[in-house]
């Protein structure tokens, strides 16, 4: 295609969609750029700030930042990577993250990606919010300890569902989600077979009767590290 | 009950035309029917508009004057910022929390008063204040405390509290406020008498671009702080395709310290007016809003009545000074009440609020003037850039920038506050120093000055020689004067709570990196700090600024980081090492105090 705009990524040139985001950019061709609060085929929030790379000189969010023709991105430099190390740390610290026990364990992306930055244990002194939990729904469960405020459910909600099921209240450490209901989340118009729940990259939204169904060793981070299928595309061409 | 609050939210829904982009007065509406705005009352809002009802309590659950609560028949606000707390906070707190029996953040039995602390209110100059329902008291002291209450439960009306009214239009008829302009030093530019019309008239007598031009030669900053060039932020909105365009005032001044936006609104509205009707032709929009904080309510009847009077002068509405002009040019402004929020003053913010949002900042790009208010290219601009625009085309792109140093053009007003004899309003040319100024505000004793509100520079008498001006210390306006004794580390805290408070937890550097600033710096107060915490403060820092998403997280650990710059001493002074093995940062006795009590007796003291 002729159309295409040329930038660089850590000094690799990379032929791009004018009407792509730095991120789709890197992922067509195979450059991992992490991300939590990103997913293929919601709109882009840019809350976790994981994908924060440099352009031209100046931090920005791949995932919300589209491509410009003779662009410098640095992705692999040991200041982005000690800001995202920071930003992992930081959602560990402000919830309650019990990996040992959680069911999610093994295929979350938030345990996924402190393994693939060699985070053995946050720097910060852990929090301890006290934070509630909600059962009501007779086959979803929500945990708000492992919540990390992504907004992957609110879009997936309202982008793949076509309902409104969460949303958030609250304002800075305060902020949380919420259900769109007076009362608890079975008062809402959620479904199981909702996609909503699908997106959680952590514990928090989980189908019940459904923990620990993959064994371990054969759950989504077992083998390899996240963001392995981005790079294998590297690797295939 | 639920008959009367359904037909009640119909009504005010009605009235607000049923948009979202009206939310903020509908639930202020709601809020001064019912009290507050309670759950079922969210779920009527949200039919009437057809939005979903979480949005509804996420709206209403982020802004700070807004509650689910029934509050008090009266609510007192106390200003907590830095130099309130200097002044007075503590003490006048202390007294109301006496007298009323009850704590910050709770309600009298009877039901008769809910006390409440805010952040700085814009009454830095005439501290300790508060606002009592949306009236401000100033220069709080003991007996004005008792009169407040004793007076509230003889007729309960805010109003009447007001004996001696403020000079200026302080004492206007619709403003009636006790508080003062405390204009110390009237400038060449802003703080002059003005034609009415004369601004709008010899932008009609040019073109759109020829007014852009003019602004750009005049080589006009923002006044807001961020300093960009005003005249070409109006080149990309006039320039963006778009059905309509907007003009908005930001009006939600909020930084701690800063109050001369105050002092423009009530002395000098038609300049505002009047630039942002200049705009109006520059840029090719038709209507302006003013986003005007919810601090100064007081002023919206006054403000109000300068518009009507605009209009019925012909400088507002349809065909403005149609001798002037070829092309009939329309404009008219309406006014909007934020709702206590310190982020609503970012722009994207501010507009977010503005189309019935919570205040969280956008994704830039796209940038406002390409997509702004309702995805319609939009200005925002500061209410003294404004000011500035007007007075500009009276007198002059030339006249203007004479004034000022090379790189920054013209006047700035300076509110400031704290330990000097003269705090107010001063209206300096760019490039006056720190200690200049500080000898016009009689404080001269001063050991630190935070320049530029919290999210500016603390700076100690090493920089007094700095210059003001966006190459140097750059200022939306706020300095905040700090005499010999007062503890630095307190101020800092002070500012770090506020950004904890006000951050609106979009991004997760600036949730959870202000919480850990705060704590880290607590730990230090309280004298377990160690070494590897400013360590810890300045590696949150470094991320906070580099991957926040607005510049409220991107500025917030500058109280932090400047103070570590210029007092670093005064933390290592409370810094130890623990005994090799420890960590002082944890509290034994605090960790296993839970477990104690399960098993009834006490722990064994003096672990570290």
């Amino acid at each position: 295609m002729s159309d295409r705009i040329t930038f660089s990524i850590d000094g690799v040139r990379v032929k791009a969609h004018p009407d792509h985001t730095i991120m789709e950019a890197a992922d067509e061709v195979g450059i991992y750029i992490p991300r939590l609060c990103h997913m293929p085929g919601l709109s882009p929030h840019g809350s976790c700030r994981l994908c924060t790379v440099m352009v031209n000189g100046r931090p920005t969010p791949a995932c919300t930042q589209p491509v410009a023709d003779g662009m410098m991105v640095e992705s692999d430099t040991p200041a982005v990577l000690e800001h995202r190390k920071v930003l992992i740390e930081m959602l560990f610290v402000e919830g309650n993250h019990f990996c040992m026990f959680c069911e999610r364990s093994g295929n979350c992306e938030l345990q996924a990606m402190a393994y693939r930055f060699g985070i053995a244990a946050p720097r910060f002194p852990y929090i301890f919010p006290k934070r509630d939990l909600d059962a009501s729904h007779p086959h979803v469960f929500f945990d708000r300890n492992r919540c990390i405020t992504c907004a992957r459910c609110v879009r997936a909600s309202q982008e793949l569902d076509g309902k409104h099921v969460f949303g958030f209240v609250g304002r800075g450490p305060h902020k949380r989600l919420a259900f769109n209901s007076e009362g608890p989340l079975a008062e809402t118009d959620l479904e199981v077979t909702d996609k909503a729940l699908d997106a959680c990259p952590v514990g928090a939204l989980l189908r019940k009767g459904e923990g620990y169904k993959v064994p371990i060793g054969e759950r989504l981070y077992d083998h390899e590290p996240i963001g392995s299928e981005i790079e294998a595309r590297k690797a295939a061409t | 009950m639920n008959e009367s609050m359904e037909a009640e939210i119909a009504r005010i829904c009605e009235t607000h035309g049923r948009s979202r982009t009206r939310m903020l007065e509908i639930t202020r509406e709601v809020q001064s029917h019912l009290g507050c705005i309670p759950a079922k009352a969210m779920t009527l809002i949200a039919r009437e508009l057809s939005i979903p009802r979480v949005e509804v309590e996420g709206f209403v659950s982020f802004y700070a004057f807004l509650s689910d609560r029934p509050p008090g028949r009266h609510v007192i606000r106390l200003c907590n910022c830095a130099v309130d707390r200097m002044l007075g906070f503590e003490r006048i707190a202390e007294l109301f929390q006496e007298e009323l029996g009850i704590g910050l953040g709770e309600t009298t039995q009877d039901g008769f008063v809910t006390l409440e602390s805010t952040p700085c209110s814009g009454m830095c100059d005439q501290a300790p204040s508060a606002l009592v329902d949306d009236v401000v008291v100033t220069d709080l002291s003991r007996e004005k405390v008792r009169d407040i209450l004793r007076e509230l439960r003889v007729h309960g009306d805010p109003r009447q509290l007001v004996h001696r009214q403020g000079d200026g239009n302080n004492a206007h008829e619709l403003v009636q406020a006790m508080v003062h302009n405390n204009i110390r030093m009237e400038g060449p530019l802003l703080l002059t008498p003005l034609n009415r019309g004369e601004a709008i008239s010899k932008a009609l007598g040019m073109s759109p671009t020829e007014v852009i031009r003019v602004l750009k030669a005049a080589r006009l900053l923002g006044r807001g702080g961020a300093g960009f060039p005003t005249g070409m932020k109006w080149e990309f909105c006039r320039d963006a395709d778009g059905e309509k365009k907007y003009v908005l005032c930001n009006a939600d001044e909020g930084e701690p310290g800063t109050f001369k936006d105050r002092v423009l609104l009530t002395e000098m509205p038609d300049r505002i007016f009047a630039g942002m009707t200049v705009a109006g032709y520059a840029v090719g929009a038709e209507e302006g809003i003013v986003y005007l904080r919810g601090e100064y309510a007081y002023l919206r009847r006054f403000l109000n009545s300068v518009l009507d009077r605009r209009r019925g002068d012909g400088l507002l509405g349809k065909d403005i000074l149609p001798d002037h002009t070829s092309k009939p040019f329309n404009f008219d402004i309406r006014i909007e009440m934020g709702a206590g929020a310190y982020v609503c003053g970012e722009e994207t913010a501010l507009i977010s609020s503005l189309e019935g949002f919570r205040g969280d900042p956008k994704n830039r790009p796209p940038f406002p003037a390409q997509k702004g208010y309702l995805g319609y290219p939009s200005i925002v601009n500061n209410v003294e850039t404004f000011c500035c625009v007007a007075k500009i085309l009276e007198v002059g792109a030339a006249t203007f920038s004479e004034l000022g140093t090379a790189h920054s053009s013209g006047t700035k007003l300076l509110s400031v506050s704290g330990d000097c004899r003269r705090p107010g309003v001063f209206e300096v040319e760019f490039g006056i120093t720190l200690r200049e100024l500080l000898e016009l505000a009689a404080g001269e004793d001063a050991v630190a000055v935070q320049v530029g509100g919290p999210s500016g520079q603390l700076v100690g008498p090493e920089s007094f020689d700095r210059k003001i001006g966006f190459e140097d210390l750059a200022t939306g306006g706020s300095i905040m004067v700090f005499g010999p004794g007062r503890n630095i580390l307190e101020i800092v805290h002070s500012f770090v709570e506020f950004f904890e408070e006000e951050s609106c937890g979009y991004c997760t550097p600036c949730r959870v990196g202000n919480v850990l600033l705060k704590q880290t710096l607590e730990r230090i107060m309280e004298g377990r700090g160690e070494p590897e915490d400013i360590e810890l403060m300045e590696t949150v820092s470094r991320t906070m600024k580099a991957a926040s998403r607005c510049g409220l997280g991107q500025t917030a650990s500058n109280p932090v980081t400047s103070s570590l710059a210029s007092f670093r001493g005064k933390y290592e002074a409370l810094l130890s090492t623990a005994r090799e093995g420890r960590r002082r940062a944890f509290d034994l006795d605090a960790a296993v105090a839970e477990a104690a009590v399960v098993a009834n007796r006490e722990p064994a003291r003096s672990h570290n």
